[in-house]
């Protein structure tokens, strides 16, 4: 079943170097097997180099066959995603981040990406580092960053592990991402046990470039000179990549070491300088040093060039004396890159490191192709051919096994009737609504959002105008860019396929709902390990369910991420969690749609199909305490039929709020518009449908609008033309709360809820 | 009129602070890099927020020995107009230009959000022409915005008229609610005997949009600039 390439190295001949010689005792199998390779994949290497590596050359081969750098489990799949769409300018895998045409001259580079395994450890550093990381492969791409995002799971919000770990990590990413000045504007957080030993800390990064500025991650032209800037070199983060390649076991806290130390003041500096040099003219190619260091960015800017380096490791300035040459190659330290440049101008881009106090040092030049030499006081230690390095090259492709899981035939004999329907009194709704107005799933993440700055850059809308979808304007332009990350693990588990096309539908739905246009999507894929045929089941029926939704909605893949181990060894894999960003574009600023109420009087409607569907919902999970039930339906045609039919409401200017129906259903929807300005609703439902599911399910394709009276009439047509279901609801009330004409207590006592639960649970150390 | 806006290493309100004194009528707005001590001709001299050179020490405490402040404190001396937003603030107590230091806020975490301040020095550029009994929205985001001074500092603060903004809540009060980061006598803002060095932590120049849902920082800056003029 597992197959590897019959020969990445056809006409790169090593052997005609002199034999590189590292000093250090000559590798066995078990010393591959320890370095988290195969016994078939030393196999493989010794085929390719046509003798035994040695040290050095094995944990290259181990960080870049790993599976953090190869996808060698997932590549296969992902290549079946939709890739191709208007306006894409870079092909999914093909740059840093995907790369998307917004007009004016201008294009979007964005990406998510996962910071897990360190995070688990280390969540103070290991969440920064991922802000950092995800920031690098935006800039290195030319791209000025403009938002940050992100999405967070957590295990039981009342387990005081869980507290330490989401304080840490919240306060990593609000230092990082506040000292390095890019606003943080949007993101989710979301707890479930099975998160308990194992967080997922996903960074997303959207950052705008000038056509015909941007940067390629290759090396070109012999003779061209190699530069390592930025941050000197330590030992930390060594083997990396390799540690966020497997499961995490009891003994975890040995891998500390491998977790990377940020630097947000370096990174400012880096960045700032990166987007000078490149206005010189003088780069080739440049690549941000992240996952395996020197030997990842040396390996693949080579591969993609289809040249060689020449790498003088003695060059590298470092943190402390006596690295070693395999310490060198490997380190993660952050706040670095690789830049390739214009042989003659060595001089001209050293002076713009200079300018910044920054490192600059060359280290090497391209050479002809294939091999990688690296030296060390003149010395080979290590020579390798970067093309069998490389993912698309020589790395290892395989086929796993999949098989639905045991689980799967519990969810199948769900009885919704089994559910007792809550009765229409005071008596037996209010415990459910205050169970879900304070639930940390439902309630406001305010606690978190105020650690971070969203008011830097003078560009995202949502401060005081909150929107479904996060609105960043683009300057010299009257556009904005709309961005989103949604992902509901719940549904995932419950079924990959829909759920996780529940997750780009939702993503597009709320870009919907702020006024916008969904374009494109980046995807952090976390899941547990794929040497599970049940979770690779998971991870198959994910791909299928994001292909299939982005192909109905026409939002095409343009990269991310694959994190596959995230499970402990003693509670098994995190609910599957394929995070989708989305980014959009508001073309006309006077069609920015609001989620929040605006008076009292106006008329709500929703819009979009009326079941009786419980599914997965927050309610059956944790007020009934139903753990495995359906996956909420949903229909990819109804869904479309949704945004166009917003899309037309908001052309035509006809609605004052626009929010979707998702965690939590209408009952939440309905708050979350009423509680910005203190307003409340009175509202109906409609017979014929259980009164939770109306209530509190989470059935898809929905969304809650406000308009004013007077527009009544032309609304009413728009929507009877549309083909789309509506129903009238009710109305806006200056702060009281009926539904179905049962008074509950009024809107300050759900903002308190709403707006308060998190922070105390937090507070309560 | 001139604006020269200092950029630190690690300053990252400065293209912001540009964009804002940039739009304001009759003002020239410029950049100037903390190497050199050249002010260019500038009638105001703004040090930006930021994060200078990291603010892994006490924030402020390395910027203040940056080439381009020994130029900045001479021209303070001579009556020069200086501004320190956020980290400028801090920058410019550690200085010495400004008495008092900015502590961890009391709640031990980084806040980001709108406040509201009342002018209240009559003496100080900014807010001598403000309106006195208006509340003016203005977003915070710093982790050190704590302003702390002993009791005879505050009092000779208080009594030469040195207080710029005081946090109020929405209506113009003072409540349990209004200060956000535990400031001594909910201090916002503070400035020089003169009332030309004057610095606060919360960002005027980050509420000058329309399309951002805020423009009330419009006033403070446009305040400073005709006070100036």
């Amino acid at each position: 079943m597992d197959s590897l390439p019959s020969s990445a190295n056809p006409n790169g001949s090593p052997n005609s170097s002199p034999l590189p010689n590292d000093g250090l005792a000559q590798p066995t199998v078990e010393t591959a097997v320890q370095l988290g390779l195969l016994p078939e994949e030393f196999e493989h290497i010794r085929e390719i180099l046509g003798r035994v590596p040695n040290f050095t050359e094995l944990s290259i081969y181990s960080v870049m066959w790993s599976e953090h750098c190869s996808y060698k489990n997932s590549i296969k799949w992902l290549k079946t995603l939709p890739k191709d769409g208007e306006g894409m300018l870079a092909k999914a895998g093909e740059e840093n981040a995907g790369l998307v045409d917004i007009g004016d001259g201008l294009a979007c580079a964005f990406k998510i990406e996962s910071h897990n395994h360190p995070s688990a450890i280390e969540p103070y550093q290991g969440a920064a580092t991922g802000v950092g990381g995800i920031n690098r492969d935006i800039f290195t791409m030319g791209a000025r960053p403009i938002a940050q995002l992100n999405s967070l799971r957590f295990g039981n919000p009342n387990h005081p592990k869980t507290r330490w770990l989401m304080r840490g990590v919240v306060k990593g990413i609000g230092d990082y991402g506040n000292a390095f000045g890019i606003p943080t504007v949007g993101g989710e957080v979301f707890f479930d046990d099975s998160f308990q030993i194992n967080p997922l800390v996903n960074a997303m990064s959207a950052g705008i470039v000038k056509h015909g500025q941007t940067v390629k991650a290759l090396a070109e032209g012999p003779g061209n000179p190699v530069f390592i800037v930025g941050s000197r070199t330590g030992k930390d983060g060594i083997h990396g990549a390799a540690f966020a390649s497997k499961d995490l076991g009891e003994n975890a806290a040995e891998d500390l070491p491998s977790v990377q130390v940020g630097d947000p003041f370096q990174e400012k500096l880096l960045l700032e300088a990166t987007l000078e040099l490149i206005q010189t003219g003088h780069v080739v190619g440049m690549q941000d040093m992240g996952a395996a260091g020197i030997a990842c960015s040396t390996s693949e800017m080579s591969a993609k060039g289809s040249c060689g380096m020449r790498i003088d490791l003695d060059k590298v300035p470092t943190r402390q004396a006596r690295m070693q040459p395999w310490e060198l190659l490997l380190s993660e330290s952050q706040e670095r890159m690789l830049v390739v440049g214009h042989k003659g101008y060595e001089k001209q881009i050293a002076e713009v490191f200079a300018r910044w106090d920054l490192p600059c040092e060359q280290i090497g030049e391209v050479t002809e192709g294939p091999l990688l030499s690296y030296y060390d006081q003149g010395r080979l230690v290590a020579a390798v051919p970067a093309e069998s390095l490389v993912l698309g090259g020589g790395a290892p492709v395989y086929e796993r096994a999949y098989q639905e899981p045991v689980y799967q035939a519990t969810i199948k004999a769900f009885d919704p009737t089994s559910v007792p329907v809550p009765g229409p009194n005071r008596d037996a709704m209010l415990p459910i609504m205050e169970h879900l107005a304070s639930h940390p799933n439902l309630c406001s993440k305010g606690w978190v959002a105020q650690q971070y700055d969203d008011t830097i850059g003078t560009a995202y809308m949502g401060t005081r105008q909150p929107s479904d979808a996060a609105l960043v304007l683009v300057r010299d332009t009257q556009k904005s860019l709309a961005l989103t990350v949604d992902c509901n693990s719940r549904y995932v588990y419950a079924d990959p396929h829909r759920g996780t096309a529940i997750a780009v539908a939702e993503a597009a739905r709320n870009i919907v709902c702020s006024g916008a246009r969904p374009m494109a999507v980046t995807n952090c894929l976390n899941f547990g390990n794929p040497y599970n045929p049940e979770v690779y089941w998971q991870f198959v029926g994910a791909i299928q369910g994001m292909s299939e939704a982005c192909i109905a909605l026409g939002t095409p893949v343009t990269g991310g991420n694959v994190s596959f181990y995230n499970q402990s060894s003693y509670e098994g894999p995190v609910m599957p969690s394929p995070v989708i960003g989305m980014l959009g574009i508001l073309e006309d600023p006077t069609h920015q749609q609001t989620l929040d109420f605006k008076q009292e009087g106006d008329l709500l409607y929703l819009l979009g199909p009326v079941t009786d569907d419980l599914g997965s919902s927050q309610y059956l999970y944790t007020y009934r305490g139903l753990s495995h039930s359906p996956c909420p339906r949903l229909d990819l045609q109804e869904e479309k039929l949704l945004h166009q039919t917003l899309q037309d409401l908001t052309r035509r200017q006809l609605v004052l709020s626009m929010h979707d129906v998702s965690d939590g259903g209408l009952f939440l929807a309905l708050l979350e518009g009423a509680l910005h300005r203190g307003l409340g609703f009175d509202v109906q439902s409609s017979s014929g449908i259980r009164r939770d599911a109306f209530w509190f399910g989470e059935g898809q394709s929905r969304a809650v609008i406000s308009v004013d009276p007077s527009e009544q009439y032309a609304l009413e047509q728009c929507l009877s033309n549309s083909g789309l279901a509506y129903q009238s609801l009710g109305r806006v009330t200056a702060g009281s709360v009926h539904l179905d004409g049962v008074e509950f207590p009024g809107i300050q006592h759900w903002t308190d809820l709403y707006q308060n639960s998190l922070g105390r649970l937090m507070n309560n150390a | 009129m001139k604006v020269g806006i200092v950029v630190f290493p690690g300053s990252n309100c400065d293209a912001d602070t540009l964009e804002a004194f940039g739009a304001l009528n009759g003002v020239d707005a410029r950049l100037l890099w903390h190497k050199d001590t050249d002010l260019q001709g500038s009638d105001l001299v703004v040090l930006p927020g930021g994060f200078s050179y990291g603010d892994y020490l006490r924030s402020g405490a390395i910027a203040r020995f940056a080439g381009i402040m020994e130029s900045v404190r001479q021209f303070a001396e001579q009556g020069g107009y200086v501004l320190g937003i956020c980290n400028g603030f801090q920058v410019l107590t550690e200085a010495g230009l400004l008495p008092g230091a900015l502590l961890r806020n009391t709640s031990q975490l980084f806040i980001s959000k709108d406040v509201y301040l009342q002018p209240v020095s009559r003496l100080a550029a900014m807010s001598k022409n403000l309106e006195g009994d208006r509340a003016y929205q203005i977003p915070i985001a710093h982790g050190e915005g704590r302003y702390y001074i002993d009791a005879n500092g505050l009092r000779a603060l208080e009594d030469g008229d040195q207080v710029m903004f005081r946090y109020v809540n929405a209506a113009g009060k003072r409540d349990e609610t209004s200060n956000p980061n535990g400031s001594l006598a909910d201090i916002a803002g503070i400035c020089s005997p003169n009332g030309r060095v004057m610095g606060l932590m919360p960002h005027p120049e980050r509420a000058v949009q329309s399309l951002l849902g805020l423009e009330d920082g419009r006033p403070l800056l446009e305040g400073l600039v005709h006070a100036m003029a």
